[in-house]
């Protein structure tokens, strides 16, 4: 059967979809937001209608032909790279919000709606949807389930997966299956949809997503405190935490990045600390006046060179400007910026970072690194050029020398990015063989043609 | 010069790093109005710039989906404020359209007319503006409206009539305007194209409001063009063409800024040291032209604005944010204070501010179903904000948003905040 017949079979498949197989077009799927990671597909469709995916897999197995879903395509692990020969299946025109329970706080959506449109949503009915990714203003919610996507607010709040409720997925033979629903609990049967959270496509292609929403919290308070050393940052967060205190933010930046943000944005940070902490605390406006105290005590108590309490909302996202910089500040340093995120117990993160510029020394690159103190997921940032390949070697060598060190710390390779195609050679570093094997009989029994996102996470065979 | 045998490539050419500053991470779609219109990736700046890579590495040829994607593109720069990496959009969509002009040299008729006869020479086009002006005023423009004769310039042109700006009169005055009071400052005034002819009120309103904040005035007579029009669509040679003669126009050296207040231009002038970089004998003067440009609400607020003392105004307005001032050249708060300044005005944040209204150069022309569109959303968020008054700094955007209002039979009114400013001076008591 020729090109031509297939795409009939999916122009038949899915009426009124966009179907792209211009050299222009592919070129524009050929990548996500992946560095160096590129790949053309085969064509591309933008199905008008969640209905008629099943139909579109159909066609696909049919003509032997993978299917890689696609979001808005900001991952950083190559998940949505088109893997050779295949069909890009685009959810960006699945953004419908379906309903909003304010009854039972939940809400329905395709996976195409972005998760601002999710956050602001909940927001106009006075609720609150925590995950926040760094793209969040585009990463659709659909992505953020298949790559169980996290954010600034995991260590109070948690992760994507802790806020899906039920999924409707099509499996790869074209039937669909619905699974969880608004009640809180349900044991009937395998939590299935704990399946999908994070299988990164290669397990079905989600068609809607039951999420679960929060009151919003009615106050928030914001600081900055900066230290003369990491350590000095990692023992306050320790100790706020010891005192039973769960902040929604504790970001950190080291002293490359701390540096590059105040050149970049000039928010008066003191460039003699060697790290800084953005602190959060919200709830209940009694509490967290009184947790802001404590904190802002225990930062002093810790050494801090400088503490910033903001008095407005205004001033508390100038503080906050300082964290959210980080990727800008850096990324404008070097052509290629790769960011990773490693991430370790809590315990072991100032051994991490030390160690992470400990390599960069040695194998002389330029790194920063930011991240959540809170949760251990850090975010070094390699400055590089893509177009230098001896540069490019060391990189991936620094990399493997740092999931090495993060496995031994007792953490993983991927805190939030997912495995993809970025890191599929170190996933046996961080899962043992008979784990691993659990997943390939699981792949194999839900796609036995293997026409899902193949070659993503790890290969079958 | 016969461009096939200039082997001169624009995105070969470009320095690369440019190019290679897009680390493709996805933050501009959502600012891109072409990609929130179609939801396609090669719709979107990072699949542009894709594609230009591509072209620059001769991976793709310079093809006709490339140029329709390079011309679909509004180069509206929302992406460039969003963008985490910095990539400057501007140069790399000026460079991708002057190597399709450069390849696929294949004029539409309105290019020739528009840009390459009309809006590079002023004579020409007061000429022009003169004779719709005369069919404005003898109703003879009415008349073929009303009766449908006009369908027989051909179906676009019927579409685009209620497009063409209303004539003034009087066209802008040259010459030197002097400081009322002790002289602060002596700056040029770029009087513009379609400024000239369709709001010569608002250079005169310039002239006063700076006359008033005690600066004296140069409107130089040999200026031209800027020559954005062109830099933005294409036609670089032209574009430097004009920025040539505008270089000389201008007394350089006894000015101490020179002032546009026109967004689009603007954001042109201040790249003229770019354009003319590899011109040795233009090289040093427009390095110096370009620190002294300044659009005049940035001026204004940065020299110390007179705050008018007159009764106060009492109307609702809303600030339409140009692209060419947001996006092109960072200015977002400057007009808002100079707003906020005049007594009376109830100045309401409109929603979706700085995005898009369709205008876009001579995108309305080329690409009227989205500009259309993108002009109705731009007018359901005016409606929205309750003002009765929308300000704007740029023509294009005032002749998109006043056409649109019209269309739709709504009452509104659309001012550079400049003429509002200079209503507020005049309506002062005599001797304030």
């Amino acid at each position: 059967m020729s090109h031509e017949d297939f795409l009939e079979d999916l122009r038949r498949a899915a009426p009124g979809a966009d179907l792209l197989d211009s050299p222009e077009d592919l070129l524009a799927y050929s990548f996500d937001g992946t560095p160096a990671l590129r790949q053309k597909p085969l064509a591309v469709i933008l199905p008008a209608e969640t209905a008629h995916i099943p139909d579109i897999l159909r066609a696909a197995v049919k003509h032997d032909v993978p299917v890689v879903t696609r979001g808005s395509g900001t991952g950083l692990s190559g998940g949505s790279v088109p893997a050779p020969g295949s069909l890009v299946l685009g959810t960006a025109r699945l953004n419908r919000i379906l309903e909003l329970d304010a009854k039972n706080l939940t809400l329905r959506a395709e996976p195409g709606v972005t998760t601002l449109q999710i956050a602001e949503a909940a927001e106009a009915a006075g609720l609150f949807y925590p995950p926040d990714p760094g793209s969040m203003k585009i990463s659709t919610i659909g992505g953020n389930v298949a790559e169980n996507s996290g954010g600034l607010r995991g260590l109070k709040y948690g992760v994507t997966r802790d806020y899906v409720m039920g999924l409707k997925v099509a499996l790869a033979d074209g039937s669909v299956l619905e699974t969880g629903n608004k009640c809180v609990k349900d044991v009937a049967g395998f939590s299935i949809k704990d399946l999908f959270v994070g299988s990164e496509g290669t397990l079905g292609v989600i068609l809607e997503i039951l999420l679960r929403l929060l009151p919003k919290p009615a106050a928030k308070r914001t600081m900055l405190a900066s230290f003369p050393s990491m350590a000095a940052a990692a023992a306050t967060v320790s100790e706020i935490i010891e005192q039973r205190i769960i902040p929604c933010t504790l970001e950190f930046l080291d002293k490359t990045t701390l540096r590059c943000v105040e050149d970049y944005a000039k928010v008066g940070l003191p460039l003699e600390a060697e790290s800084i902490l953005l602190m959060e605390t919200d709830g209940h406006p009694a509490v967290v006046e009184a947790e802001a105290e404590r904190m802002a005590e225990l930062a002093r108590k810790n050494g801090a060179i400088r503490l910033d309490l903001a008095k407005d909302d205004a001033e508390a996202a100038r503080l906050s400007s300082a964290r959210r910089s980080a990727f800008v500040a850096l990324a404008r340093l070097a052509p290629t910026t790769i960011l990773e995120d490693v991430t370790v117990p809590r315990s072991r993160l100032v051994e991490m970072v030390e160690f992470i510029q400990d390599v960069a020394r040695r194998r002389e690159l330029k790194v920063g690194t930011f991240g959540h103190m809170g949760d251990g997921n850090l975010h070094p940032t390699f400055l590089a050029n893509e177009k230098n390949p001896e540069e490019m070697k060391r990189v991936e060598e620094a990399f493997d020398e740092i999931f090495r060190k993060a496995i031994e710390l007792g953490g993983t390779i991927t805190g939030e990015h997912g495995v993809g195609l970025a890191k599929k050679a170190y996933l046996p570093l961080a899962i043992a063989p008979p784990a691993l094997e659990f997943m390939r009989k699981i792949k194999r029994a839900l796609d036995p043609e293997g026409v899902l996102n193949p070659g993503k996470i790890f290969d079958v065979s | 010069m016969n461009p096939a045998n200039d082997s001169r490539s624009f995105l070969r050419d470009l320095d690369y790093s440019v190019l290679q500053q897009c680390i493709h991470c996805g933050m501009c779609l959502p600012s891109c109005p072409t990609y929130d219109a179609t939801k396609r990736e090669v719709s979107s700046p990072r699949g542009r710039i894709a594609l230009m890579r591509a072209v620059a590495d001769g991976e793709q040829p310079v093809s006709g989906h490339f140029s329709e994607e390079m011309y679909f593109c509004l180069g509206c720069l929302a992406c460039q404020s969003v963008c985490p990496a910095g990539v400057n959009y501007e140069e790399l969509i000026e460079a991708a359209r002057a190597e399709v002009q450069r390849v696929r040299p294949n004029p539409s008729l309105s290019r020739k007319i528009l840009l390459r006869w009309l809006f590079s020479s002023r004579a020409r086009l007061r000429i022009a503006a003169r004779l719709l002006w005369l069919a404005q005023r003898s109703g003879l423009e009415a008349f073929a409206r009303r009766t449908g004769l006009i369908a027989l310039l051909g179906k676009k042109m019927a579409e685009l009539a209620p497009l063409s700006p209303r004539i003034e009169t009087h066209f802008t005055p040259y010459g030197r305007f002097p400081a009322r009071g002790p002289r602060k400052m002596r700056v040029g005034l770029l009087a513009g194209c379609v400024q000239d002819v369709a709001f010569a009120s608002v250079n005169r309103d310039t002239i006063e409001v700076l006359q008033a904040n005690g600066h004296e005035v140069v409107v130089p007579p040999a200026q031209q063009c800027c020559g954005s029009l062109h830099g933005h669509n294409g036609e670089h040679d032209l574009a430097v063409e004009l920025a040539r003669a505008n270089l000389e126009a201008f007394p350089l050296e006894q000015l101490d800024a020179i002032l546009v207040n026109s967004a689009g231009c603007g954001s042109f002038m201040k790249h003229y040291d770019q354009a003319l970089a590899n011109d040795s004998c233009h090289a040093d003067r427009a390095a110096v032209w370009s620190g002294k440009v300044m659009d005049v609400s940035e001026f204004l607020m940065h020299t110390g604005l007179r705050t008018p003392k007159c009764a106060p105004l009492g109307a609702t307005v809303t600030y339409h944010d140009a692209c060419h001032l947001a996006h092109g050249q960072a200015i977002r708060g400057e007009p808002r204070q100079l707003l906020a300044s005049i007594p009376g005005i109830d100045l309401r944040e409109l929603k979706e501010a700085d995005w898009c209204c369709g205008s876009a150069g001579i995108y309305n022309i080329t690409h009227p179903d989205l500009a259309a569109e993108l002009a109705r959303r731009k007018l359901r968020n005016i409606q929205a904000s309750g003002a009765k008054i929308v300000a704007c700094a740029n023509p294009g955007c005032a002749i998109q948003i006043d056409a649109e209002a019209r269309r739709a039979g709504l009452p509104l009114v659309v001012r550079h905040p400049v003429s509002l400013l200079a209503e507020a001076y005049r309506r002062e008591a005599p001797g304030a």
